[in-house]
């Protein structure tokens, strides 16, 4: 059975001008429960990889710069 | 990150303990400090800086036995009466007696509890009977104050390792557990004396309304590794049959909570904003009465705080938007709704496996033994009812404790390397696979499934129906399950946990040919409670490679219950006026 690529909306946002994971940063990725953030090594910003949240904040409470946005996951909100 | 390498390393330690939640730390650390020689390993899935279900902090105690507010006797009492009998009261006044030696303890960690002008602790009344909950000002340092303390004591951290397997001796006595790397699939054998497991609840069983599969009642990464783990190593797990079902806000699915608004005047109401159960306090009985009055015309039901003040109102957002689920606030502000101007619609939550809230666990004694030497359990997925966090922490105490006595009595005990590499095999399969079903949909099908058969009221009828599909579910999970990078590998990994907890939850909910725990186990072709033949524990387990169950009798009490006293909380629906 082949897999088709099916597009979600994720409910985690970065701000890539403050998200300083060009710097070394990862805290949001080592923190998050359901380890569902990741560094993209495109752009060296956090961003939400895998749309499995469960919209707890940790990331956000926890990222030095304020980058990090957790919005409740379009299907509940 | 998440390429699959290849690995397998094997560390050796006294003491291991599976999850790193709130239980689980608080076992290692009490292990360490009973015997500061001794080798303590936690092992988590995520990362105990932030795991489980208290990763942002805790609004309160929903349990705690202080002396001046309430005794062991009368805590014992309730839980027994909330459980409907079945309990043994050992362990349960255990914890009653303990507890508040651990909220001292806590206390000193830095963690505050809320007290009166006069410096006493300002516990509040929120159960049927007795005076238990107690408010916690800077809940959202717990993690924090935990964390600080493990360094302290040296307790050697796995993050990002998700055990898939215990091992056991040829004797068998425990040897160690299996685990996988979430970010790379390298495995690691660990090597153990003995094994705390505090994996916490099933929290991923049923499918929440919503159909997002990680907006649970629980912290989603508890997938129920901890009852899935204990099965296949023999162990036995107790009455699974009473399930965890709670009262949430809609949608959200977080606590409404009526624990934090009772005491401020809050309580749960019909659509007329009428109250019409007795008492917030969670129970399957509380819950039977919640499900009627949803199904019937005055439903829904909602959350009322707007007859209070304005600032009362306002001070109880303020809480509970801050510290337990956060993001509660940004619900709110999305569907625009205030506590002072509406009340707030709830629902029922999708069914689970949580002692923490209700009673189905892997079965323990009072000092957190499972059935299998060696092997401990403790928190959320060890049987010891409406355990929460106060109960994580104190029983998460006693395994510590006794873990590292015993391991330091025993030598390390042989496995087979074969179970192991058997075990690589059965983790590796779905990677081995060009193309297949992804995780995400076997888990879809399976939890809606759970909804669909499952969920109470308990039809045996729906329940063989569900048995067959579930079982076709099993079959595509076991052959056709592909994972195409590590990440991937541990959903599939979960999945298999969803299904072996699906599976005993049907079992279970079969053999018991009663009704009892009110919604949590209302089986509608035995529609009444039989406490002749029933009024026992029902433990399942894996015998021959099959699933059984048994009946096992409950300890004499030691807190005497009257016929009186004993259906107190049948008595929850608040009369109509005549
Ligand atoms: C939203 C919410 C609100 C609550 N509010 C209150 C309250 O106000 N007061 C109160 O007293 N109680 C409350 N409770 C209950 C209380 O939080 C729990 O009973 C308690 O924290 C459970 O502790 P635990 O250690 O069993 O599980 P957890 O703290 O959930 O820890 C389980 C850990 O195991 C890890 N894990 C899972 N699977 C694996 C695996 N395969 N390998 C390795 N690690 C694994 C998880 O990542 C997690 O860190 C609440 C619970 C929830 C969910
Ligand atoms: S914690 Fe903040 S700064 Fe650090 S990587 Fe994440 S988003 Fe970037
Ligand atoms: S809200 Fe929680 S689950 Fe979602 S990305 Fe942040 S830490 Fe992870």
């Amino acid at each position: 059975m082949p897999l088709a690529n099916t597009s979600t909306t994720v409910p985690v946002l970065v701000d890539e001008g403050k998200c300083i994971a060009d710097k070394g940063c990862t805290v949001c990725v080592d923190v998050c429960p359901l380890d569902v953030l990741r560094i993209s090594e495109l752009t060296n910003k956090a961003y939400m990889k895998f749309d499995e949240c469960w919209y707890c904040m940790p990331c956000e409470a926890d990222c030095p710069t304020g980058a990090v946005t957790v919005n409740i996951p379009y299907l509940l909100k | 990150m998440d390429e699959i390498k290849d690995g397998l390393s094997e560390i050796e330690c006294d003491v291991l303990v599976i999850g790193g939640g709130t239980a689980g730390p608080m076992a290692a650390y009490k292990a360490k400090m009973k015997n500061p020689d001794a080798k303590v390993v936690l092992l988590e899935k995520a990362n105990v800086k932030r795991s489980g279900a208290i990763s942002m902090g805790m609004d309160g105690l929903n349990n705690a036995v202080i002396p001046g507010h309430s005794t062991p006797e009368q805590y014992t009492k309730e839980i027994t009466i909330a459980n409907d009998g079945i309990c043994d009261q050992a362990a349960v006044y255990k914890y009653a007696q303990h507890c508040y030696e651990i909220i001292e303890e806590l206390d000193k960690f830095g963690i505050r509890f809320q007290k009166d002008e006069n410096g006493d602790y300002d516990v509040k009344k929120v159960h049927h009977i007795g005076t238990y909950v107690l408010p916690m000002p800077n809940g959202e340092t717990v993690k924090k104050a935990l964390y600080r303390q493990l360094r302290r004591a040296r307790i050697l951290i796995s993050n990002r390792f998700m055990a898939t397997r215990l091992l056991k001796g040829r004797s068998g006595r425990i040897a160690g557990a299996v685990a996988v790397n979430t970010r790379t699939a390298e495995f690691l054998v660990v090597r153990a004396k003995s094994v705390i497991m505090s994996m916490g609840a099933a929290g991923r069983l049923g499918l929440p309304t919503s159909g997002y599969l990680y907006g649970t009642y629980e912290n989603a990464a508890n997938s129920g590794e901890g009852y899935a783990m204990a099965y296949h190593a023999g162990a036995k797990l107790a009455n699974l049959e009473c399930f965890q079902i709670n009262p949430l806000i809609k949608d959200y699915n977080g606590p409404s909570c009526a624990y934090v608004a009772g005491p401020f005047g809050g309580f749960t109401a019909n659509s007329r904003g009428e109250r019409f159960i007795e008492c917030d306090y969670w129970s399957g009985q509380m819950m039977q009465e919640f499900y009627n009055e949803l199904l019937s015309g005055n439903g829904p039901v909602f959350l009322k705080l707007n007859h209070l003040h304005k600032e009362t109102a306002d001070h109880i957002e303020q809480i509970l938007h801050t510290v337990e689920r956060p993001s509660r606030g940004r619900f709110h502000e999305g569907r625009g709704t205030r506590y002072h101007e509406t009340m707030i619609e709830m629902h029922i939550s999708e069914i689970g496996f949580c002692s923490g809230h209700s009673a189905s666990g892997v079965f323990v004694d009072d000092c957190a033994r499972t059935t299998v030497p060696g092997l401990y359990a403790a928190g959320d997925m060890a049987s010891v009812p409406h355990n929460y966090m106060l109960g994580a922490f104190t029983n998460g105490a006693f395994a510590g404790e006794d873990a590292v006595a015993f391991a330091g009595e025993v030598d390390f005990e042989d496995y087979d390397r074969e179970e192991v590499a058997r075990e690589q095999e059965r983790v590796l399969a779905p990677t081995r696979r060009e193309d297949g079903i992804p995780p995400n949909q076997i888990e879809y099908k399976a939890r809606r499934l759970v909804n669909d058969y499952l969920q109470p009221p308990k039809v045996t009828r729906k329940y063989e129906l569900g048995q067959a599909r579930l079982a076709e579910v099993r079959d595509d999970m076991e052959n056709h399950m592909v994972a195409r990078d590590a990440h991937e590998l541990m959903r599939a990994m979960e999945v298999t946990s969803i299904l072996d907890c699906a599976d005993m939850a049907a079992f279970a909910s079969l053999y018991r040919e009663e009704s009892r725990w009110g919604l949590y186990h209302w089986r509608t072709d035995h529609p009444e409670r039989n406490d002749e033949e029933w009024k026992c524990h029902v433990l399942l387990s894996k015998q021959d490679g099959r699933m059984t169950c048994e009946k096992h009798p409950v300890q004499p009490y030691i807190v005497p219950i009257s016929e009186e006293e004993k259906d107190a909380y049948y008595k929850q629906r608040i009369k109509a006026e005549a």
